[in-house]
Formats: structure tokens, C-alpha cells, sequence
């Protein structure tokens, strides 16, 4: 019983603290915030030994069961997906504490909104029919949109301007979908849809409605577009989320349709992975080619988001085992780049390669930060980016995908040069803009380099974690 | 996992890399502190190696294990091979270290540069002491990344360039090896070094891939040893401080390389597997190549460390020509140049380190008549050359002539012609220096210029120089004796065979 309660509390807290937060003083506000991020992976512990000691837990809302209720699915997929939000929006949440205090005017709507954002990708992930879904993406995405427009730029104003019109054509694309399954199933369960489905072209049709609109909100290559700006002009704690996290919702929402619902992925997978090994080189080249940090890092993770696409190509155990691995050490290490680069951004006033010489002797920590999560996102060892490298390498190997293999292997050595030329422009003592250096309070740097050093400890601590992967491989993977 | 005694080898390497993070949170300031932390730590290594080289000694098995992937294990052993490494990079660690700490007195970013520099040894000391080919590709992949800080030490726009170079050359390496080992694994399972190899029973019927995968091996570790055509990022990194030179071209980078090329004919693949794959004869003619190669450039520099690169290009080659030759002679006198070419190399450059820190040496038209002016650094100098060289009874001659007899056992005699043509060249670029040194007057330009090191300074310069000259000459005149390289590695590989 208690498993169930703690179920709800993790959709619930957050959304209800979210609303206590606009009511509250800004003295109250900071109170709910470091509660909710707190109480979160306090359930969590609950809910892992729950997982790990009985398996995956279905639960229906209110005792209603599938075609007509709401269903509840913890399973390990879902669990890591919990973990990784809760891990980084706290650390994110600390680092944003020193932006959004209480005297600035602004927290009033920040807190509320991070909240919110928090509440809709917990609901999401434990949603198991397609509406549901559909309402936590979208209660994810208006939530973000508010928080880059926080940021008070006209670049930025402009970026959440374009966000928010792709994101609602992708969300047209993606209710279209769900109503024509609707409209021939007669359910939106997932594990009911292939069951119920007499027509397969309606099916056809409205799966390709989904995964396109969904690929447009995973920013996928060459519907990534809005990213760059987006993530590039957000507030630093925000950047963190959006990039570690929620653009990786809709690639969740992506697996669940594909591998959990009995339909044949192979059929679009081959479709898929060329998008995603296309998205790691465009990502690295264009990550190349840019001069300002954030900017290096928001294309990074267009090229990032192509590692977890490569499975479809793959479909194979390794495979999947390495995409959740790409997962969760992409999401502490890219949370752990936006956060250093926030610091930068605050120390500077500006993040140009060309402003950021003699970073090692104005901000150790922050470079060490940054410098831990690059060996994370080039795939070097000893971190947890290494270990999904190798498992997606091996898993190409094994079933002797060799253009799989090219795209991981010039992937990696694109990673490796942008991330370089952040390095050497840190070291750089000749020619230096002379500027002013801003202290920026100690926490937002440790918060940057906990997440990076648990990037790097994701390299060590392998076994537990791919146990539980292994617990609850989808469906539709032959072993 | 075993934590107690048996462990050893973990510790070895955690002494580096707990050095190393401890220099970084001492910071800049405290200078006393991080001198005495080297220093101990270095002494310490030392130390816990004697305790290993006793326990070898006795029969004792150092192991530690512990699983990274399901599958694949993370494993750090200790060896006579791994020993045979480990010792050289230890002593030259502490040596350097002083060497460094005189070296670098007085510039910016010290922390830094230490930090890095234990970073490098632990990482080398992982290389000497891993397992099996994936702990030795982590810790390959740790070297590079440890490296690239040093080689751009001084942050110009130069070093950066160097830096640029030599992170695509091993990067580029460090993925084909990736790949590779992947192969490997797939073909053969996860397996440990063993003498001999233990691809005997997957070999049949996939002779095509294991040849793919060993031309992957070889490649990604050749672009660490410098083997040609990979060789280029070497000489460019030059533009790093004198003391990282010494290390990359003694012990760390090109070595580790060097190093991963035994493993794989010997260890990995086993010396008849990658005979029969002919693997060996590829080896053979790039390493001959290389050596011939690196001479010829060498003799065409005229900037004194660029001249020195290159003579570690081609002697380099000759450790991957001894264990591609194969036979109990050629497999000696690859695997004691290992040692032998450490420490002549580390000699010379600490001289050149001494010539350019003193007398603002760079170029050798500027060596005229430095014998008078900085006698002990030229004496150093001449032991280092003429070691180099192969003079009798110098360390480098006997290298080369376990390698010539080898080569003559195996039947395989064009390789002593390869031998008398480098030792030539290297004469012939040597020679000439030695000769500017002693028997070339002072220019006017030599005389004028100021000696630009304080005595505590030029104490902590040479006496480093003269204790590895004095190894590398002991290395030679005294390898019938116990306990010299050449000792040691004729008791591991008779021990191999028995």
C-alpha cells in the first residue's frame, strides 16, 4: 500500500507544492522547493528496493482499470528516468537558488514553474497510455517555455517564441495520432493498442503522426532547429533541464511507443537510427563551428540525442543496455557543462571561447567541472559516457551494423574536438581580453562539479544499475 | 576483489593519482607542501614496488579484479613484464620530478603541471600494470588525456598547435583501438594477458577478421610509439617544457605505446598466432622503416630537440622490431632497449633541458665549445650519445646486439643490415655534436652569454642528469651484473619459455 502512496506522491508533491509556491511568500517558496527536490529521492529509495526485491508495479488511479482509467507504470525503465530527474533537478535547483533568491522578483515565477516542470516528467514517466502522455509532455513543454523566456533577453524571448510554435505543431502532429488509434482501437492503453487495432494503415498513419511530432520535441536532426537557440539562451540551472532532461522525455515517449506496445520496430528502425547517426555528426560538426559555450554545448547534445536514437538500427540487449547508459551519464554530464557554463557566463559576463583564458587559475572548480563532464561526453575513459560507448560500439559489432560503427566512432572523435576547444581556450594565457571576474557563490560551482563527478563514478558503478536494466528489457528486443 | 596485500599493483598506481589529486587541492601557493608530497609519494612508489619485486621474487601472485561491465573485468597484476616497466618509470618518475622542480622554479601554473605530471605517471604505472587489454586501453586513453595539459603547458599559440596535432594523432589511435579490442572481444571473449596468447582456439576459420583486428591493434598503439607513417605529433610536441619531453619520450607516451606493441604480439595475440597470421612480418618491415625513417630525419634537424625527437622515433622501433623478430635473443634485445633507450633518451634531454634553461641553448650551431662552459651537463651528454649510438660496452650496443644475433637465429638477416645502416646514422648525427661540444672553440655569441641559473637551481638540473647518466652507463657496462636490465630480462623471457 505504502509503495502505491509513494507512487502518487511523486506526481503529486511537486504539483501540489507548485501550487502552494504561488501562493506563498518568497521565503515559503524556497522552503517547498528544497523539500519537494529532497522528499523526491527519499520516495525513490522506497520505490528502487520495491522494484528491485518484487519487479515492476502497475497501478490503477482510483481503482479504475484500463480501457477507462488512468494507469501507473514503475518500471526499471521508468525508474531510471526518476532517478536522473531527481538527481539533476536538485543539483540544478541548488545551483539555481543562487540566481532565484528571495529577493529577486523574479523567483515568483521561477519557482512555480520548475515545480510544475518537475511534476510533468515525473507523471511522464510513470504514464502508461498514449493521453496521458500526451498531457505530461505538454504540461512539460509549457512549462519550460516560460522558464528559457526567465531569461529576459530579446534572444531569448525570441528562442521560447520558436519553441513554443514548433512544440505545438508537434503536439498537433502527436493528438492527431492518438486520435485516429483512438478512432480504431477503441483505447489508448499501450499494452491494449496492437491487441485492439483491427485497421493497420490507420495504425500506420497515426504512429507516423507520433514519432514525427515527437522527433520534433526530441529536437532530432534535422528537426532540431529550435534547440541551439533555446538551450543556448536559457537561464543556467534551466539549460541544465532542458538539455539533460526533458528533450529526452519525448525520446522516452519514443522507446515506450515503439518497444512497449507490441508494435514491429524494425520496421521504422533502420529510419530512425540513420536520423540519429546523422544527428551525431551534423551536432559535432555544428558544435565545431560555433564560438560561444553555451552555444558548443546546445549543439552537443543535438549530437548526444543521436546516441539514443541508434538502438532502433541495433535492437539488441547491449544495444539497450548502452542507450540507458548513454542516457543517464549524458544527462549528469551535459546538466554538469550548462551548469560550469552558467558560472562562466556569470563570472564574465559573457561566454565567447575567446573570453574564457586563464580559466584555471579564476575558476578551478568550474574548469574542473567542465573539464570532468568533456571526458564523460567524448566517451573517455574512466566515465560512464566510456562504458555506454563501448556497449553501443560492441552491440554495432556483434550484429555487424558497420555504418552504425562509423557514425559512433567519428562521433566520438567530433566530441572530443569541441570539447578540446573549450579546454585549450580555458588554458589560453596569450592574447587575453582583459576583464572583470565576478565571484559567483561557491555552491553554484559545487553543484556543477558533483553532477560531472557523478558522470565520472557512473564509470566505476556499472554493475547494480545495468542489473536493473536488465530487469526490464522492453518487449520488443529479441535477447 | 581483494583488497589486502595481493592488491599491490592498485596501489601502485592509486599513489600517482592520489598525488595528483592532492597537488590540485594544494593549489598554487603552497609550494613546500607540494614538493614534499612529491617527493614522498615518489619515494614511497618506490618503495612499494621493492615490497613487489621481493614478492615476485618469493613466488607470490599479485592480483586485483574487479568487474567494470558485465563480462569484463578491470585488472591490474604485476607481472615481470609489468615490473620491468614499472621500475623504470618509477625511478625516472622521482628523477624527473627533482629535475622538474629546478626546471619549472619561478613559473606560473605549477599546480597544474604537477597535477598533471603524477596524473601521467599514474596512468603509465596502469599502463606497466594492467591486466588485460581493455584495463590497458582505459588506462592508454587516461595517458592521453593526462598528456595534453603538459604539451600545452605554456598556453602559447604554438603549444596549442602541438596540442592540436597531438590529440588528433591519438585520439584517432586511441579509437582504432577501441574498435579493435571491441573485434577482439567479440571474436574471442574478454582474456587476460597471457604469455603466449589465448586466441589459440578461436583462431580457426577467422583469419581474416583476427588479421583486421590485429592491424587495428597494431596501428593504435603505433601512433603512441611513433611508428610509421603515425609519427609526426612527436617532434611537434616538443614545444612542451624540457622535463615532459624527457618523460613522453622516456618512459610515459611513445613507451606506453612501445609497451602495448609487446603485449599484443606477446600477450594478446601470442608470437606464433601472429606469426602464422604474418602479422609479424608487417610489424617487422614498418618498425625497420620506422627506424631508417627516423634516422634520416633526425640527421636533417638542426634545432636540438627536434633532433632528439626523431632519434626517438627510430630507436623506439627498435622494441617492436625485437618482439616481431621473435626468438629467445631478438625478444632480449627489444624488451631491454625498453629500459636502455629510457634512460640514454632521458639523459639527453635533460641536457638539452640544462643547455636551453643556462645558456638559452636551442639550436645546435650554439654547442660550440659548451664543453667549457657547462662541462658536467656536456660529459652527460656524451655518455647519452654515444649510448645511443651502440658504442661498446655502452647500453645501447648490447640492445642491438641481442638484436643483430636474434635476427640471425630467426634467419632473418636483412634485419642486421637495417641495424649497421641506423647505427650508422645515428653517428652521424651524433658524432657531429659531440665533436661541436668538445673540440669546436667558443663562439664569441657562447662567451658573452650570461649563465642564467642560480646554484640551487643548476644543482637541481644536473645532479638529475648525472644520476640518469650514470644509470645508462651502468645499464651497459655493468649488465652481467645482477639486478641490471639486461639480468632481468633474460630471466623473463627464459622464464616465458619454461
Amino acid at each position: 500500500m505504502i509503495t502505491e502512496w509513494l507512487l502518487i506522491g511523486i506526481v503529486f508533491l511537486p504539483l501540489l507544492a507548485a501550487c502552494a509556491s504561488i501562493l506563498g511568500g518568497a521565503r515559503a517558496q524556497t522552503l517547498l522547493v528544497v523539500g519537494t527536490q529532497l522528499a523526491v529521492p527519499v520516495m525513490l529509495i522506497v520505490l528502487t528496493a520495491r522494484i528491485a526485491d518484487q519487479g515492476s508495479l502497475l497501478y490503477t488511479l482510483g481503482g479504475w482499470t484500463a480501457p477507462l482509467g488512468i494507469r501507473l507504470l514503475l518500471d526499471p525503465l521508468a525508474l531510471v528516468m526518476l532517478w536522473l530527474c531527481a538527481i539533476v533537478t536538485a543539483f540544478a535547483a541548488w545551483h539555481a537558488l543562487g540566481d532565484f533568491h528571495a529577493d529577486n522578483p523574479k523567483a515568483g515565477s521561477f519557482w512555480p514553474l520548475w515545480l510544475l516542470l518537475l511534476a510533468g516528467m515525473n507523471a511522464l514517466f510513470l504514464s502508461a497510455d498514449l493521453f496521458n502522455l500526451y498531457v505530461c509532455i505538454e504540461l512539460v513543454t509549457l512549462s519550460a517555455i516560460p522558464l528559457i523566456a526567465l531569461s529576459d533577453t530579446p534572444d531569448a524571448l525570441r528562442a521560447a517564441m520558436r519553441y513554443l510554435l514548433l512544440a505545438l505543431l508537434a503536439s498537433l502532429a502527436y493528438l492527431l495520432g492518438v486520435a485516429l488509434i483512438y478512432n480504431a482501437s477503441g483505447t489508448l492503453d499501450l499494452h491494449l493498442l496492437t491487441a485492439q487495432t483491427a485497421d493497420p494503415t490507420a495504425l500506420r498513419v497515426a504512429l507516423a503522426l507520433i514519432t514525427v511530432g515527437l522527433l520534433l520535441k526530441a529536437a532530432v536532426f534535422p528537426l532540431h532547429v529550435w534547440l541551439p537557440p533555446a538551450h543556448g539562451n536559457a537561464p543556467g540551472a534551466v539549460s541544465a533541464v532542458l538539455s539533460a532532461l526533458v528533450v529526452k522525455t519525448a525520446i522516452y515517449m519514443l522507446y515506450r511507443i515503439w518497444y512497449w506496445s507490441g508494435i514491429d520496430a524494425m520496421a521504422i528502425g533502420s529510419v530512425l537510427a540513420w536520423l540519429g547517426g546523422a544527428a551525431l555528426i551534423y551536432g559535432g560538426v555544428a558544435a565545431l563551428l560555433q564560438s560561444r559555450l553555451k552555444l558548443i554545448i546546445a549543439y552537443s547534445t543535438v549530437a548526444q540525442l543521436g546516441y539514443l536514437l541508434l538502438v532502433f538500427a541495433l535492437a539488441q540487449q547491449t544495444a539497450w543496455q548502452g542507450t540507458l547508459y548513454q542516457v543517464l551519464s549524458h544527462g549528469l554530464a551535459k546538466a554538469a557543462l550548462f551548469l560550469a557554463a552558467a558560472n562562466v557566463l556569470h563570472a564574465l559576463g559573457r561566454d565567447e571561447l575567446t573570453a574564457m583564458g586563464r580559466l584555471d587559475q579564476t575558476m578551478p572548480l568550474t574548469l574542473f567541472a567542465l573539464a570532468l563532464a568533456a571526458v564523460s561526453i567524448m566517451g573517455l575513459p574512466p566515465s560512464g559516457g566510456f562504458l555506454a560507448k563501448w556497449l553501443l560500439v560492441q552491440s554495432a559489432w556483434e550484429v555487424q551494423n558497420w555504418w552504425i560503427l562509423a557514425c559512433l566512432v567519428v562521433g566520438s572523435l567530433l566530441a572530443a574536438g569541441y570539447m578540446f576547444r573549450i579546454l585549450a581556450a580555458a588554458l589560453q594565457s596569450e592574447d587575453l581580453v582583459q576583464q572583470e571576474v565576478q565571484p559567483i557563490p561557491r555552491h553554484q560551482e559545487v553543484a556543477a562539479l558533483v553532477l560531472a563527478l557523478g558522470a565520472l563514478a557512473l564509470g566505476f558503478g556499472s554493475a547494480p544499475i545495468l542489473e536493473l536494466v536488465n530487469q526490464g528489457m522492453p518487449g520488443g528486443l529479441p535477447e | 576483489m581483494s583488497w589486502g596485500l595481493t592488491a599491490l599493483p592498485l596501489y601502485v598506481v592509486l599513489m600517482s593519482l592520489v598525488t595528483s589529486v592532492l597537488i590540485f587541492a594544494l593549489g598554487e601557493d603552497r609550494q613546500i607542501a607540494r614538493t614534499v608530497l612529491n617527493l614522498t609519494a615518489a619515494v614511497a612508489k618506490l618503495a612499494l614496488i621493492a615490497i613487489m619485486i621481493v614478492g615476485i621474487q618469493a613466488g607470490y601472485h599479485f592480483e586485483f579484479r574487479a568487474p567494470l561491465l558485465p563480462g569484463l573485468d578491470f585488472v591490474l597484476i604485476a607481472d615481470r613484464m609489468t615490473m620491468l616497466f614499472s621500475i623504470l618509470s618509477a625511478v625516472l618518475w622521482l628523477i624527473t620530478t627533482v629535475y622538474a622542480i629546478g626546471y619549472l622554479e619561478r613559473s606560473p601554473d605549477r599546480a597544474r603541471f604537477f597535477g598533471f605530471f603524477s596524473l601521467c605517471v599514474a596512468a603509465t604505472m596502469g599502463v606497466a600494470a594492467a591486466g588485460n587489454l581493455f584495463t590497458f586501453f582505459i588506462f592508454y586513453e587516461l595517458l592521453t588525456l593526462a598528456t595534453w595539459p603538459l604539451v600545452v603547458h605554456r598556453g602559447t599559440a604554438a603549444a596549442f598547435a602541438a596540442g592540436r596535432i597531438y590529440l588528433g594523432y591519438t585520439l584517432v589511435g586511441g579509437v582504432l583501438l577501441l574498435v579493435g579490442l571491441i573485434g577482439l572481444y567479440a571474436i574471442g571473449g574478454a582474456q587476460d594477458f597471457v604469455l603466449g596468447g589465448a586466441l589459440g582456439s578461436v583462431a580457426q576459420g577467422s583469419d581474416r577478421a583476427l588479421q583486421g583486428i590485429f592491424l587495428l591493434l597494431m596501428f593504435g598503439f603505433g601512433v603512441k610509439a611513433a611508428l610509421l607513417p603515425l609519427h609526426s605529433w612527436l617532434p611537434r610536441a616538443m614545444v612542451a617544457p624540457a622535463p615532459v619531453s624527457a618523460l613522453l619520450h622516456a618512459v610515459a607516451v611513445v613507451k606506453a605505446g612501445a609497451f602495448g606493441l609487446v603485449r599484443l604480439v606477446q600477450d594478446v595475440f601470442g608470437f606464433e598466432l601472429s606469426e602464422a597470421l604474418g602479422m609479424n612480418s608487417v610489424l617487422m618491415v614498418l618498425a625497420s622503416a620506422t627506424v631508417i625513417y627516423g634516422s634520416v630525419l633526425a640527421l636533417r634537424q638542426s634545432d636540438l630537440k627536434r633532433r632528439l625527437a626523431y632519434s626517438t622515433v627510430s630507436q623506439v622501433s627498435y622494441v617492436a622490431l625485437g618482439v616481431a623478430t621473435g626468438g629467445t635473443l631478438a625478444t632480449i634485445g627489444g624488451l631491454v632497449h625498453l629500459v636502455h633507450q629510457g634512460l640514454t633518451k632521458i639523459t639527453l634531454f635533460f641536457c638539452a633541458g640544462n643547455y636551453a634553461e643556462g645558456l638559452g641553448i636551442h639550436n645546435i650551431q650554439e654547442l660550440d665549445g659548451m664543453g667549457r662552459r657547462m662541462p658536467v651537463t656536456s660529459v652527460c651528454f656524451t655518455v647519452g650519445a654515444l649510448g645511443m649510438m651502440g658504442m661498446p660496452p655502452m647500453a645501447g650496443f648490447i640492445s642491438k646486439w641481442y638484436l643483430g644475433s636474434g635476427a640471425a637465429a630467426a634467419g632473418q638477416h636483412w634485419i642486421i643490415a637495417v641495424l649497421v645502416a641506423s647505427t650508422l646514422l645515428n653517428a652521424a648525427y651524433f658524432l657531429p655534436l659531440v665533436h661541436r661540444i668538445w673540440f669546436r672553440p667558443l663562439t664569441d655569441a657562447g662567451r658573452a652569454q650570461p649563465m642564467q641559473l642560480g646554484r640551487l637551481r643548476a644543482g637541481a638540473l644536473v645532479i638529475p642528469t648525472l644520476i640518469v647518466a650514470v644509470l645508462a652507463l651502468g645499464a651497459g657496462v655493468l649488465a652481467g651484473l645482477p639486478l641490471s636490465p639486461l639480468f632481468w630480462v633474460q630471466r623473463l623471457v627464459a622464464g616465458g619459455a619454461a
